[in-house]
């Protein structure tokens, strides 16, 4: 199983290959992928030294291009794919059918992935990316149980990754619009969910604090509770007479209970959220996760999720709060 | 330009959905989805009935298409999905990339749903030359985009524009209606019946937000383009879709027939507004939030 661990910048780059990620994956300084934060992400200078670093200690590169252009700036995107391939990067990351068409055709070499941003779900959707696209892997959305992870794995024609860590969207990503409805800017249109430009925080009279985005209330906190940032999904609504996450709580994704089955169930490769995050939280979480993962790799059958892995997790998690997600379900 | 109905997005008891295809058959609508595209654990209306309801449209004098699920999760639903496809008596529209696989490979024509991401000319480009027929603008792009996108529209590809309706925004493996039941999905009693036009989600200074309706989620506003109707006209789009909602459904039809036979959509704008429960909203067609007002007039 192969560890791939986000970096937003030259030192989350650094501490995911030094604390042991097999592959990283970045994104441009731009509106191409999905992290598309103020002061995030790479120039074509840093990018340069990212390959470098990586390539040099014997770890991949992917970049991720995962977002829909449209027609007006679709040679932004062709932009981004030469560049990754003129610097020989290992893998690109892709979402849109046209970027995707674009790098297969202008590039046939490079190592195409299907983003989870792509929102495929099933074998058959996979197969129509490989067999038009030659994709040599594909990323699932964090909608799946276990058992139906396994049963795309055993007939997908291409390997599949999942997500190991990090924070959790409880929507199908590529298909959730909930950010451009409040705000005008999406995953898919504009990089980014519940952008910070559109936040606002309020003191309320109570000493609490209020949090909006796009000007609609996400949540209210009392004066002694640690406000949240206010990621739509997040918030607490009213639905009927009763106030609650109506939708999802604040809280991270978090397999390392799991290990053993998805290694069992054919995943080949375990993917970290967070290019968002600090170098500290890229260094702990690859650490954690590489002594997971070789310990699973080594003895699954006695593996177990250490306390102090669990407690390092819990620590760099939203709202301290971790979860299996959908994983879990037993049912359909 | 024709005019469409969208699938049923909510769960409605059978004799509700009899009666609502016995009044589409009378309706201006030249164009009619069938099929459940949001839960397949809706099990009021079956496979077979939604033919049925097809043959009904077609004597009618409409086209009826089957719609295929959108979020595909379990093997169950995959072969659904596949068993829709491989019919050969109606055209399919395609709401994911299951379906796009199944049909494109067996070289029928298809149609894609608003869920399905065609953004750029180029996405456009290739899956016409795989049988696109006609796809439907995702809500989220604006009159800008899709001006680019129909400057470039590759022959032979009608453009569908969701018209009116409350939007889909998102799918999800959880369900919010079971969990606003504190049910769990499994034992969700199929709850959804009890809410025809979804549950809706307030904030907590009581301003409807969203509304949960199962696995999907939709926005509380009602997305109304009628007063976009002359720009859309003049972009070329071949259809306006009205998607299904608990009330109203063919006087909105009927508003939309009128802009069509020539009343200038201004003067309709105020009725259609009477008609909308929670208050309209267009800012996707404005370039601006899905939630907001856009202004047409003033732009």
């Amino acid at each position: 199983m192969e560890l791939v661990c986000p970096a937003g910048n030259l030192p989350s780059l650094k501490a995911a290959v030094d604390n042991g990620a097999d592959s990283v994956y970045v994104g441009f300084k731009d509106d191409t992928n999905a992290r598309h934060f103020a002061g995030l992400n790479f120039t074509d200078r840093t990018f340069r030294k990212a390959v470098d670093y990586a390539q040099s200690r014997g770890r991949r590169l992917f970049v991720a291009i995962n977002t829909y252009p449209q027609p007006s700036s679709f040679e932004r995107w062709q932009r981004a794919v030469d560049q990754a391939a003129d610097h020989g990067v290992d893998a690109l990351i892709l979402a849109d059918l046209g970027v995707m068409d674009y790098a297969a055709r202008r590039w046939p070499d490079l190592r195409l992935h299907l983003s989870v941003q792509g929102s495929v779900t099933t074998a058959a959707g996979i197969r129509f990316f490989h067999e038009h696209f030659g994709i040599r892997r594909v990323v699932l959305p964090r909608v799946l149980s276990v058992n139906q992870v396994a049963q795309v794995a055993k007939e997908s024609p291409v390997p599949v990754e999942t997500f190991g860590f990090g924070s959790l969207c409880v929507m199908v990503e590529g298909r959730c619009l909930l950010s451009s409805y409040a705000t005008g800017r999406s995953p898919n249109t504009y990089g980014a969910c519940s952008p910070a430009s559109h936040v606002r925080w309020e003191e309320t009279p109570d000493g609490g604090t209020d949090t909006r985005l796009g000007g609609v209330l996400i949540d209210h906190f009392d004066r002694d509770e640690k406000a949240g940032y206010p990621t739509l999904c997040k918030g607490r609504f009213r639905v009927g007479d009763h106030t609650f996450y109506a939708l999802e709580e604040p809280t991270s994704l978090n397999t390392l209970a799991i290990l053993p089955k998805l290694r069992e169930i054919g995943v080949s490769a375990i993917k970290v959220e967070g290019r968002q995050r600090s170098p500290a939280y890229v260094a702990q979480v690859t650490r954690v996760m590489r002594a997971a993962i070789d310990s699973c790799l080594r003895d699954p059958e006695h593996y177990r999720a250490e306390d102090a892995w669990m407690d390092t997790l819990g620590s760099v998690s939203e709202g301290a709060q971790t979860t299996l997600g959908a994983y879990h379900r037993p049912w359909q | 330009m024709k005019l469409s109905l969208g699938p049923i997005a909510y769960f409605w008891p059978r004799d509700t959905v009899f009666d609502f295809y016995r009044a589409a058959a009378d309706s201006p609508a030249d164009i009619v989805y069938l099929g459940e595209v949001v839960c397949a654990k809706r099990r009021e209306i079956k496979p077979e009935d939604w033919i049925a309801i097809g043959r009904e449209m077609k004597e009618a004098g409409k086209e009826a298409v089957l719609s295929t699920l959108t979020l595909v999760e379990a093997a169950s639903e995959s072969a659904a999905v596949r068993r829709l496809c491989e019919n050969e008596e109606f055209p399919v529209e395609a709401n994911d990339f299951s379906a796009i696989h199944y049909l494109s490979s067996a070289g029928r024509p298809f149609i894609t749903g608003p869920s399905v991401n065609l953004y750029n000319h180029r996405s456009l480009s290739l899956l016409t030359g795989l049988g696109l027929t006609r796809w439907v603008l995702p809500v989220e792009l604006g009159l800008d985009t899709l001006g680019q996108l129909q400057a470039q529209r590759p022959g032979g590809v009608e453009t569908e524009v969701f018209g009116y309706g409350r939007l889909p925004l998102a799918w999800s493996a959880r369900c919010y209606t079971a969990r606003s039941e504190n049910l769990p999905k499994d034992d969700c009693r199929f709850k959804c019946i009890d809410y025809p036009g979804g549950r809706v989600l307030a904030t907590r200074e009581g301003q409807d937000f969203l509304v949960l309706n199962g696995i999907q989620t939709q926005s509380a506003r009602t997305h109304q383009a009628l007063d976009a109707y002359d720009e859309l006209q003049a972009l070329g789009v071949d259809i306006l879709r009205v998607s299904p909602q608990a009330e109203n459904t063919f006087e909105v039809l009927r508003l939309f027939d009128a802009a069509r036979n020539g009343t200038a959509a201004r003067e309709l704008l105020a009725e259609l507004e009477a008609l909308t429960p929670a208050g309209s909203c267009n800012g996707y067609l404005r370039q601006a939030a899905g939630m907001d007002h856009g202004h047409p007039h003033a732009a």
